[in-house]
């Protein structure tokens, strides 16, 4: 039922009190017409509302939640703690300098912090997602070229296993998207790069996961961004998985100019339905003029604000998505030098195993020897045979209370299931998963008609997609 | 099994063309909406617009994919099959009854379009 | 050192034994050795949580925290009820991820679909998207998405607040789209000027109202104008605390809203996370970037909800989507559902009276005691004009626990009042600044 359903004139919270001034009427020209139609709730009816609505979703509380780059590790409270600290929350953006000395004391701690995990030598925390760390190191090239005076380097080279984000961000930064085929083994064509590359004097740059969304780790990759700078082009790193490599190896050590870091993935915080998030980006030296919003100059306590000597401008409003960072840093000073690396490689030995044990049963995209942070069920031939799709054994999962993993993604692969169990899991959650993703293998050999109905035990059954594209019902009529 | 229509031109990417004179009807095969699935929206080109052959002129849009679709013909959209916007599901009921546009001035085609014939033999080789 | 890892040694090893591996380090021998980072990391080493608490509580503890704050600006100090908090920390809500898989994620799906209904009720506009990251980038993404093939220009008034200036520019920067300001004359939008910049290249125009120097714009004959230019997009900024009150932007002839949803139960939090919202009128839905929710049913005819016309964005559309924007600020949009549910339309009518009344004491009061308020016809902001160094009057009031107005320039102030700002707490800063 929805909030409007549950909504009776007249009910309402005690939330203020009464004007203590002379009440001033809005002029007609500019007074509402039309009616408001908000809820009208009381307090108890609200708060059920919301638990009734958590009980119908499942969080990384609820239990494993595998969804391949993504990286939903365990988000630990403590984050939570400090960021609604109300010497946090309460401070508004536009406070003198010297009153927000502590709000700058953590976005520089966790600038500097960082930088040393990605090797780069500068670093904004102004944009707010992945996404929007992508559009950012996009302008970061586009500004760097415009300054040199090579204009015409307008195109961007993408590989096919990219996240979508990828080409959409340079279209956004103007540019014009060169996509290349991966080679059979799911890595970068280096040769198709090079022919590419050579010469080509209209290459902006490159965006590249590494590892990529096969959970493969490109071991061609100083090569790749060479061929690239050789060129005059730039070479950017999407960190979406970054948390494959965290603390052991570094974007900037490859030969990357510029990254962005999905600080809801790989630094725990909370991904909450789907944002906010936070996506800083990092990048070396030559590029460092051209960086959006503040730069934080000076020491502890006497913190400056400046902007960049040839700043591209602004992100969004103000320093970004601030109290995520808290949780960051919280975070970063929790793992500390040694924790980063072991977590790192605890999410690598977690996939690994997984990955192996569900080898026996099911085909690994790549088949790689080992893999990174994530791995891809390939679900082409069990389709083949038993008409069960990556569809159908994502919603068997849902009725074992698992969150599938991520369906159809990379494109290369078919009927893909790329699944990220991250550092946070015990062997005893990835023993049951993996004992719950063979049952179902072997259900789609034995009774398929149960995983194609599936699933049974969430709120709905599958739902009419089509229908709601066709006909779409975008909010409730009054 | 996915039909065709005789007197009609097909286009290795599915579309279907029919010529007549100067002027031509475009829309996309039977096999073509089969692939796809449920439609559930089209953007259509504006009338007044040229369009190229081999060159893409409108997409279809599923729930989880968009394709685009290529012109058969060179020439200027002279008519939209509005009703299309409204109910992209009638190609998925007649894909040769929903044709997208209607072109004037046709002045090229691409090479290869095949008649009905060849184009059934090109779809039994793709679905190999 | 901390370590959320629950694995022990001995399971590590286990499981590395499995895999035919003896060490951690031995799950990366196959990667080129020149790669590795072979250094230690430049950080200091892990803490406890008991430690790590204490040192981001002393960091908080170096920012002063005003109890009275009469600056706006952009970011608004309102109450918030404690619910909105009390959700926000459920568990479940707080560590899902997008609702990928629908049937398992119906709570977030229809804690969407309700916010969607409410952006459209507050507007009265027909669609609203999942939200996206902040009003600033809510106003360069409709900018965007107002681009027609042969419509590259967009006309943003200059008395919209500045970094949502600075950020449209930017996205322009990106996208190569041309932009142009149209002038401000006696703080509003000069419509002259926006007549005389208008042509058939141009495919937008922005406004904010009530504006940055807190002023209404002339909104309605805005609107006509732009409206002259065929397919030409009349966009609003607005603050949706005062959609209580005012005028929706669909009353005013807009095509798009946007704005920050902040002041509906966002903490003022050094600037984010906000939440910014998008709608549009029904022809132009398919133009809005980001998550849109919709309602079907399942195969037994039960409601359920989805999301919906995903062929628009960039997982599907890649390099020919017009926006990357991929998962919206979910739990900021549930924040504003929770928090417009508490208030209800009398709350919300409330909230913006009294903030608006208050605004309209407190300059009648700075008229009062000799300051000059530039404002004619303006909602809770406004601003002073004095022979005082703005410097001088925010000190003073600093250094008795208030934030002042916002100081645009050394003689003027922009002020801003809310709910929360007491008959009392205002004259006490009148009668600080008349001794300053």
């Amino acid at each position: 039922m929805l909030v409007f359903e549950k909504s009776r004139p007249g009910r309402g919270i005690s939330a203020l009190p009464a004007c203590d001034v002379d009440i001033v009427a809005i002029p007609e020209k500019d007074a509402r017409e039309s009616e408001l139609h908000l809820p009208e709730m009381a307090e108890v009816d609200i708060s059920r509302h919301y638990t009734e609505l958590a009980k119908k979703a499942h969080g990384v509380n609820d239990g494993f939640y595998p969804l391949g780059s993504c990286t939903m590790k365990y988000n630990p409270r403590i984050n939570e703690a400090m960021a609604n600290l109300p010497g946090f929350t309460q401070i508004h953006p536009l406070q003198p300098v010297e009153t927000v000395q502590g709000c700058l004391e953590v976005l520089k701690e966790t600038e500097k912090a960082l930088c040393a995990i990605a090797g780069m030598s500068n670093m904004t925390l102004q944009p707010a997602a992945g996404a929007h760390g992508e559009f950012t190191g996009l302008l970061l090239i586009k500004a760097y070229h415009e300054a040199n005076g090579e204009t015409q380097r307008n195109k961007i080279i993408v590989p096919d296993s990219a996240h979508g984000t990828n080409p959409a961000s340079a279209v956004m930064a103007g540019m014009k998207v060169i996509n290349i085929d991966s080679t059979p083994d799911g890595l970068v064509d280096v040769a198709k790069l090079r022919e590419v590359c050579e010469g080509n004097n209209e290459i902006a740059g490159l965006m590249l996961t590494n590892p990529n969304t096969a959970g493969l780790f490109d071991p061609n990759i100083k090569e790749i961004t060479e061929i690239v700078h050789e060129c005059g082009g730039q070479c950017y790193y999407d960190g979406a998985n970054l948390n494959a490599i965290m603390g052991w190896a570094r974007p900037g050590d490859m030969g990357f100019d510029c990254v962005h870091i999905n600080l809801h993935k790989t630094f725990s915080t909370p991904h909450a339905c789907g944002g906010p998030g936070a996506g800083p980006v990092g990048c070396k030296e030559h590029l460092a003029k051209f960086m959006p919003g503040a730069v934080i100059e000076g020491e502890k306590g006497n913190y400056t604000l400046s902007k960049a000597e040839a700043s591209l401008g602004e992100m969004k409003s103000f320093f970004g998505n601030f109290t995520v960072i808290v949780k960051a840093l919280t975070y970063i000073k929790m793992l500390g030098k040694e924790g980063i690396p072991e977590a790192s490689l605890n999410a690598v030995l977690n996939a690994n195993y997984m990955m192996k044990k569900l080898s026996e049963k099911y085909d690994i995209a790549f088949n790689p020897a080992v893999c990174m942070h994530e791995f891809i069920m390939d679900i082409g031939r069990q389709a083949k045979e038993t008409g069960i799709t990556a569809m159908d054994i994502a919603k068997g999962l849902l009725d074992n209370d698992i969150h599938p993993p991520t369906m159809y993604f990379p494109l290369t692969v078919h009927e893909a299931l790329m699944a990220e169990p991250t550092e946070t899991e015990s062997k005893e959650t990835l023993d049951n998963a993996i004992e719950v993703f063979k049952s179902l293998y072997d259900l789609a050999y034995n009774d398929a008609e149960v995983l194609h109905n599936a699933p049974v035990t969430t709120p709905v059954t599958r739902l009419d997609e089509v229908g709601a594209a066709r006909n779409p019902i975008l909010k409730y009529e009054f | 099994m996915a039909t065709t229509m005789a007197g009609l031109l097909y286009a290795k990417s599915h579309e279907w063309v029919k010529i007549e004179g100067d002027t031509a009807t475009i829309g996309i095969s039977d096999f073509a909406q089969s692939e796809l699935g449920d439609l559930v929206f089209v953007n259509l080109p504006e009338e007044g617009d040229e369009v190229e052959a081999g060159e893409v002129f409108a997409d279809v849009e599923s729930v989880k994919a968009v394709s685009d679709i290529y012109s058969p013909i060179s020439g200027t959209v002279a008519e939209i099959n509005e009703e299309l916007l409204d109910a992209p599901e009638s190609i998925n009921e007649d894909a040769f009854a929903a044709w997208f546009i209607k072109v004037e001035g046709v002045s090229a085609q691409a090479d290869d379009l095949m008649t009905a014939e060849e184009y059934e033999a090109f779809c039994e080789s793709e679905e190999a | 050192m901390g370590t959320f890892v629950p694995n022990t040694k001995e399971q590590q090893l286990e499981m590395l034994k499995e895999l035919g591996f003896n060490s951690l380090q031995d799950l990366t021998a196959h990667l080129p050795e020149d790669v590795k980072f072979k250094g230690e990391l430049d950080l200091p080493s892990g803490l406890s949580e008991m430690e790590a608490s204490k040192a981001v509580k002393k960091i908080a503890a170096k920012n002063v925290v005003f109890d009275s704050i009469f600056r706006g600006a952009g970011a608004y100090n309102h109450y918030v009820p404690a619910m909105v908090g009390h959700v926000l920390s459920n568990e479940t809500l707080s560590t899902a991820y997008t609702p990928y898989q629908a049937e398992k994620s119906q709570g977030i799906l229809q804690s969407i679909f309700e916010y969607q209904t409410m952006i459209c009720d507050l507007t009265g506009m027909d669609v609203s998207n999942a939200s996206v990251y902040d009003g600033a980038t809510a106003a360069a993404e409709a900018v965007a998405a107002s681009r027609e093939r042969k419509m590259n220009k967009a006309l943003v008034s200059a008395a919209i607040q500045p970094s949502v200036m600075k950020v449209i520019e930017t996205y322009c920067f990106g996208n190569g789209m041309e932009l142009e300001v149209i002038a401000e004359k006696d703080g509003v939008t000069d419509i002259e000027d926006l007549k005389a910049k208008l042509d058939p290249s141009v495919c937008c125009v922005y406004i904010q109202h009530p504006n940055y120097y807190g002023n209404l714009e002339a909104a309605a004959e805005i609107g006509e104008a732009v409206h002259t230019v065929k397919k030409c997009k009349f966009i609003m900024g607005v603050n949706p605390m005062t959609l209580g009150v005012l005028k929706t932007p669909r009353e005013y002839g807009a095509d798009i809203a946007v704005g920050d949803g902040q002041p509906l139960g966002l903490s003022l939090a050094f600037g984010g996370p906000y939440v910014g919202f998008m709608a549009s009128t029904d022809a132009l839905k398919r133009n809005l970037p980001g998550r849109i929710v919709g309602q079907t049913t399942d195969h037994n005819g039960k409601i359920g909800y989805v999301l919906t016309l995903q062929a628009r964005e960039q997982h599907i559309r890649r390099e020919k989507a017009s926006s990357n924007v991929c998962s919206n600020q979910a739990a900021c949009a549930m924040a504003v559902g929770v928090y417009l549910s508490c208030m209800g339309n009398e709350g919300l009518k409330n909230v913006a009276t009294q903030s608006y009344s208050k605004a309209h004491y407190m300059a009648g009061q700075f008229e009062a005691i000799g300051l000059e308020v530039e404002n004619k016809d303006f909602f809770h902001e406004f601003i002073t004009k004095s022979d005082k160094s703005s410097e001088a009057i925010l000190k003073a009031l600093e250094a008795e626990g208030i934030l002042g107005g916002y100081p645009l320039d050394d003689n003027r102030i922009l002020w801003c009042c809310t709910e929360m700002n007491s008959k009392a707490d205002i004259d006490e800063v009148i009668a600080i600044v008349k001794e300053v």
